[in-house]
């Protein structure tokens, strides 16, 4: 019998251990340990959910108790799914996603390469540039808000100053065009950091061996960023994608602050949308059809995404 | 022995006396909107709290969250509100689905009779279905939308010679739609004592009710109906009538001309902001602020003046104001109903409308000296003699969301025609009524 660690931990392992504590097998005391996780995860979980697809094909109103529930088969679907409204509040939210997803790897990463060097003050900086995402987003909404005032905000003034407009001439928040990008910007400034964070983690985890391996080879500095840096930062950056990614596919509390999904419906991205339907409209079977889709979206791209994810860490 | 039993006695006696006492008084919570009547109100208790032995507790929630906060109260059964000075609109879902409890018994037995409160306010306030006499509420807080505006600046002769010149006409108080427009786009962008002024503030709000209640001052006074015939929910042709058009088209030229920049989203609080700042020569709100306005040390007494909502083809204002209402789910419903039946009384709703509210009782509106009793008075009696309504539908929120809607997405983002927005809100709420089964 080959000395393996494996054999030797068995070895290590009082036989029958569970068995000596007043009858108990190996597995009752594992149920009884995971038991009440698997209740919890089915009652918080997995009963809401079914309940949501069953809810989703009917006409149920959580505020009309007592009005005749009615299956309406998949005519939610139906609706939502030719609505062309809520194709819209999509669109939103895919540039929303794209374009602070876009800004906080580009700008996070870049900050991090440069919190990177050893240079003095390189911990006070990293504190600095990690405040706004430790802000409520609510506050951080009604703070931009002032900012982004035609008359008295800072943000105005100074494109003002920069371009030489009159800033009260631009509105950030009630312009159709620049509503949705004054959005990205509040929350790109917000959350780089995190992104930010991540990549910094990344960075550090590569070992100096490897650059000085490279300089040895006589390796450009580009080459070395382009065959080191970035693969071995990649699924770092993958990460930090995918948490962004969810986070603002459910972004709520920061645009209901700054637009309230205004002007018309321009920056109404689903998440809020579906809040409108659900508990403002009260239309519970039509709100539970549209979670379900938005649960489908999300979960069908996060699985392809993580499979990806685990491609590039195999590498 | 016979102090000892003297003592238990007494002790006895005592317990018993705190144990009925507090059986039978109440720590009542009534639930409302935070603004300036709400403080009024606090105040007029005070002497129920007297009379009755009865404590008063208030939650105010603040007004873009007051709808949100009180429906999810009462469609959950809450317990937290014995009283509910909830929005007219609330009154048709209030009723179909239990949340408020029907006072006609009540009524009928206390003999406070409907007729003492004025027409308008029993049938908005209190009714459903509407103009039956099914009570669920007590006219609590009359409400319009009106106007106000800087009368110092009117008086002004430089900015008199520029408006005639200008226009051709006197400055003085807008005795139609289209001239308070006119009015508002000669003060945009003007310079009064070295500061740039606009026009004025009017409501624009996305989130919960705002540029609704903006428009329909515009459409009411155009002669907007909700129906081709009452109860018909036969909307198309009324709703999106030629007239309609022509008061939503207006309404935005109002905002686009008219207004100060990035009054975007914008509803009561942005309204008094902008005049307080010394922003805006006018701004449309609901009456229940004009005494605040009064009393306000800068901009208020002698600076200021009121109007009516002007008419155009017809007069017409928005309705605002409350009914107050006793929750079904409360456990003090009958201490609940005395603060009800002394709210009735003729004395206290004098009182009411000496501190800041708006009393709905005929004994206040038709004294003689009412019309002169507050600046604002006049026009307010003018106003509540041409108000309209939103939907009262159990489904109004359905209907106000969509509207909110359509509208903002013509008036501030700038997106379709005012016909186009209006055929869209008729199909909305088709939909919602078909849902309903009504159609």
């Amino acid at each position: 019998m080959s000395d393996t660690p494996a054999t030797r931990a068995a070895a290590a392992t009082p036989p029958r251990v569970a068995r000596k504590i007043k009858g108990l097998s190996d597995r009752a005391i594992a149920w009884i340990f995971v038991g009440p996780t698997i209740f919890l995860l089915l009652a918080i979980n997995i009963f809401p959910l079914i309940w949501t697809i069953n809810l989703s094909f009917t006409n149920f109103k959580a505020n009309r108790i007592g009005r005749e529930v009615k299956n309406v088969g998949l005519r939610n679907y139906e609706r939502i799914l030719t609505d062309s409204d809520i194709w819209l509040n999509m669109q939103a939210t895919a540039h929303f996603l794209f374009w602070t997803i876009f800004f906080q790897v580009l700008i996070g990463f870049t900050l991090a390469y440069l919190i990177n060097k050893k240079f003095k003050g390189n911990d006070l900086w990293t504190t600095i540039i990690v405040l706004p995402m430790m802000l409520s987003p609510a506050v951080v909404g009604n703070f931009w808000k002032f900012l982004y005032q035609p008359q008295i905000g800072l943000f105005n003034y100074v494109v003002g100053f920069l371009t030489g407009r009159d800033p009260s001439s631009f509105e950030m928040l009630g312009s159709v065009e620049l509503a949705p990008w004054s959005i990205v910007i509040v929350d790109t400034w917000m959350w780089t950091p995190f992104v930010m964070l991540i990549c910094l983690a990344g960075l550090r985890s590569i070992p100096d061996y490897i650059y000085e391996a490279a300089e040895v080879d006589r390796a450009s500095k580009l080459r070395q960023f382009f065959t080191i840096t970035i693969p071995m930062v990649l699924p770092f950056l993958m990460l930090a994608i995918l948490f962004r990614g969810i986070e603002n596919f459910k972004m709520f509390d920061l645009v209901v602050q700054l637009t309230g999904g205004g002007p018309g419906s321009t920056t109404e991205l689903t998440s809020i949308n579906l809040k409108r339907e659900a508990f403002e409209k009260w239309r519970t079977g039509y709100a539970s059809a549209y979670a379900i889709i938005l649960f489908v979206t999300v979960f069908g791209l996060a699985s392809i995404y993580v499979k990806a994810l685990n491609k590039v860490k195999e590498r | 022995m016979k102090s000892i039993k003297l003592a238990s006695a007494s002790v006895l006696g005592l317990a018993a006396a705190s144990f009925a006492s507090t059986a039978q008084a109440e720590d009542l919570t009534l639930c409302w909107a935070a603004w300036d009547p709400a403080n009024a109100l606090v105040e007029l208790s005070k002497e129920f709290e007297e009379q009755s032995g009865h404590t008063m507790s208030f939650e105010f929630i603040p007004w873009p969250n007051f709808a949100d906060r009180m429906l999810n109260e009462l469609n959950s059964g809450g317990k937290l509100c014995d009283l509910l000075i909830g929005d007219s609109q609330w009154i048709g879902g209030g009723a179909e689905n239990g949340h408020y409890v029907k006072l006609n018994d009540f009524f009928d037995a206390e003999g406070i009779s409907m007729s003492d409160f004025a027409d308008a306010t029993v049938y908005a306030y209190s009714t459903w279905p509407k103009g039956t006499p099914n009570y669920y509420a007590l006219p609590a807080m009359g409400d319009a939308n009106g106007w106000f505006y800087r009368k110092d600046w009117f008086a002004r002769d430089d900015i008199r010679a520029a408006f005639k010149e200008a226009t051709g006409r006197e400055l003085a108080e807008p005795t139609s739609q289209k001239e308070l427009l006119e009015i508002a786009q000669f003060f945009q962008g003007r310079e009064i004592d070295g500061k740039t002024v606009y026009g004025a503030s009017i409501f624009t709000e996305r989130g919960s009710e705002g540029i609704t209640m903006g428009v329909t001052s515009a459409l009411y006074p155009w002669g907007f109906k909700y129906e081709n015939t009452p109860g018909s929910y036969d909307m198309d042709g009324a709703v999106n009538s030629p007239e309609a058009v022509e008061a939503l088209e207006f309404y935005k030229e109002f905002y686009e001309t008219a207004t100060p920049p990035g009054y975007t989203n914008s509803y009561m609080g942005e309204s008094l902001d902008a005049f307080k700042s010394g922003q805006v020569a006018m701004a449309m709100n609901w009456f229940a602020f004009f005494p605040g306005l009064y009393a306000d040390p800068n901009t208020g007494g002698e600076k200021i003046d009121f109007f009516v909502n002007p008419p155009q083809n017809q007069a017409g204002s928005t309705l605002g104001g409350q009914g107050i209402s006793v929750v079904a789910y409360s456990d003090k419903q009958d201490a609940a109903l005395e603060y009800i039946k002394w709210f009735a009384d003729p004395e206290v709703q004098a009182k009411w409308w000496d501190l800041g509210g708006y009393s709905a009782h005929n004994s206040v509106l038709n004294d003689p000296g009412f019309k002169d009793s507050a600046p604002f008075a006049g026009d307010f009696l003018e106003a509540m003699g041409s108000v309209q309504d939103f939907w009262q539908e159990p489904a109004y929120a359905e209907l106000l969301i969509a509207m909110q809607k359509r509208l903002h997405d013509y008036v501030v983002a700038d997106q379709g025609t005012a016909q186009e927005a209006l055929d869209l809100l008729v199909e909305d709420w088709t939909e919602v009524f078909e849902d309903e089964g009504k159609l």
